[in-house]
């Protein structure tokens, strides 16, 4: 889960890379970081969900 | 390639030496808040953390850090993608070789860098307070000032790609502020949280509080002071401005820091019948994060806006942090520095005067590069010297308190605070 987190947290990152390299017109490289910075998120609650289930299975 | 920062005036350079001249009371203020807010059997291992984060960030950065981090208009390494030049990392020789320490524009950017980076450096020690070995934190502040930091840096002051795409940050706000607040995020997951804080039948987190409330608000008023000139400072070189747009650097750092303040204090009394010692001083300090990045750029009525919203924010966060993340952060590190810059830069977006949707644009993906750039590679970085060199200390260690374990004498021999942390079992 920990791993996965990270590689999300980098594929979003990566998302939003490619689009301001990629697109010009300010439409489709908005959707493109909106996506990329949603995929973050979700990297991000996995990261953290992975911190608390390893105390939670300590107990 | 991002054009060089212009040459100063004699008088604005005497200037920027004098703001430069303040900023190390920020560092000892942080280095108080941390101390204050750790247990009294860690005390002086805080501040001398503290001392020795500062030591190894300068010695890290003048050997490789501004190598890497460079200057606009300087050398750097560039990647062709789309049919245009990216810069990516700066390529200056090592040691500071062949820099001109002459008041020069780059001269003054290296000495505001090394302090910048001992800032950030201090950040994480909040998170790792009462666990976090000396010589761990010492080697991961290595990493953090000789690459992490530097990295980030070059790609928004460097004239990097974020540079290149418009992003902003004219104090800090991203580099010094969200680099160590995620950075303090990653350490707190890796050492995980101090022995007694959760219980094994769940319910709510103990709450531990700091053991030193005059030394946490007094060190408020170091903060804010080194913060004036850390602000002013990048004004001036990062931000262009001049002398006389100092005014109005200094109008807002302080009315975001007041108004986080009063926000924090008006929000703990409303919640818990009565202002929080602690709290009030972190939102005091989030505030002062959330005016870097557009300390320059804001009317002051948006510094005071940034201000509220950045008080609530860190009162708000220290709490779903602790009880629904379970993320043992005892100085609010995370909150103050790194939602409190997050929120800083994202603002400088939002209240644009001019081409406000691109300028969130970029701003946005500052914060997706910080989350989604830093925040795994200091994490990835501290795991790996986890496996090589432990970063958390024995539970002995902890129980007995840092300061009798790594250090051999207690910051208050004089006075027996907690009796049991002095009993041998």
């Amino acid at each position: 889960m920990r791993l996965a987190g990270l590689l999300l947290l980098a594929s979003g990152w990566a998302i939003v890379l490619a689009a301001f390299v990629m697109l010009s017109a300010v439409g489709p490289r908005t959707v493109f970081v909106a996506a990329g910075a949603a995929i973050e998120i979700l990297g991000l609650a996995l990261l953290a969900r992975s911190h608390v289930s390893v105390r939670e299975a300590a107990r | 390639m991002t054009p060089p920062a212009p040459a100063l005036s004699e008088s604005a350079t005497v200037l920027v030496l004098a703001c430069l001249l303040a900023v190390p009371l920020a560092l000892a203020g942080l280095a108080l808040i941390n101390a204050g807010l750790g247990r009294s059997r860690s005390a002086s291992h805080a501040l001398l953390t503290a001392l020795c984060a500062v030591s190894v960030a300068a010695a890290a950065y003048f050997v490789c850090g501004f190598a890497v981090q460079g200057f606009a208009g300087g050398a750097a390494r560039t990647i062709t993608a789309a049919g245009r030049q990216w810069n990516w990392i700066g390529a200056q020789p090592l040691f500071l070789r062949g820099l001109p320490l002459d008041g020069s524009s780059p001269s003054l950017i290296l000495l505001l860098q090394l302090l910048s980076v001992a800032l950030a450096a201090l950040i994480p020690l909040g998170a790792g307070t009462d666990r976090w070995r000396l010589s761990a934190a010492s080697a991961s502040t290595a990493l953090l000032a000789g690459l992490v930091y530097p990295l980030f840096a070059h790609w928004v002051w460097g004239g990097g790609w974020l540079a290149q795409i418009g992003f902003c940050d004219a104090a800090g706000g991203a580099t010094v502020q969200a680099v160590g607040g995620l950075t303090a995020l990653a350490i707190a997951w890796i050492l995980g949280p101090r022995r007694g804080k959760y219980s094994s039948e769940g319910g709510m987190p103990a709450a531990i509080p700091g053991h030193n409330a005059v030394l946490v608000l007094f060190a408020c008023f170091l903060v804010w002071t080194g913060w004036l000139g850390l602000n002013s400072a990048g004004a001036m070189l990062f931000g262009g401005a001049a002398p006389g747009l100092l005014v109005r650097v200094v109008l807002n750092t302080t009315l975001s820091a007041a108004l986080a303040g009063l926000a924090a204090a008006a929000i703990t009394r409303a919640r818990f019948g009565r202002p929080d010692a602690s709290l009030c001083a972190n939102g005091w300090i989030g505030g002062l994060a959330a005016s870097s990045a557009g300390c320059l750029a804001f009317h002051p009525a948006v510094a005071a806006l940034t201000g509220v919203v950045a008080g609530a924010l860190v009162v708000f966060t220290v709490e779903w942090l602790d009880v629904y993340g379970e993320i043992d952060d005892p100085t609010g590190s995370i909150s103050v520095h790194g939602i409190g810059g997050i929120w800083g830069v994202l603002a400088l977006g939002l209240f644009a005067r001019s081409g406000a949707a691109v300028q969130a644009l970029s701003q946005i993906a500052g914060i997706a590069t910080l989350i989604g750039f830093v925040l795994p590679l200091a994490y990835s970085l501290n795991w790996l010297l986890d496996r090589f060199l432990p970063q958390r200390v024995a539970p002995e260690g902890e129980r007995q308190g840092l300061d009798l374990h790594e250090l051999g004498a207690g910051a208050y021999p004089e006075f027996v605070i907690h009796r049991e942390d002095f009993l041998q079992r």
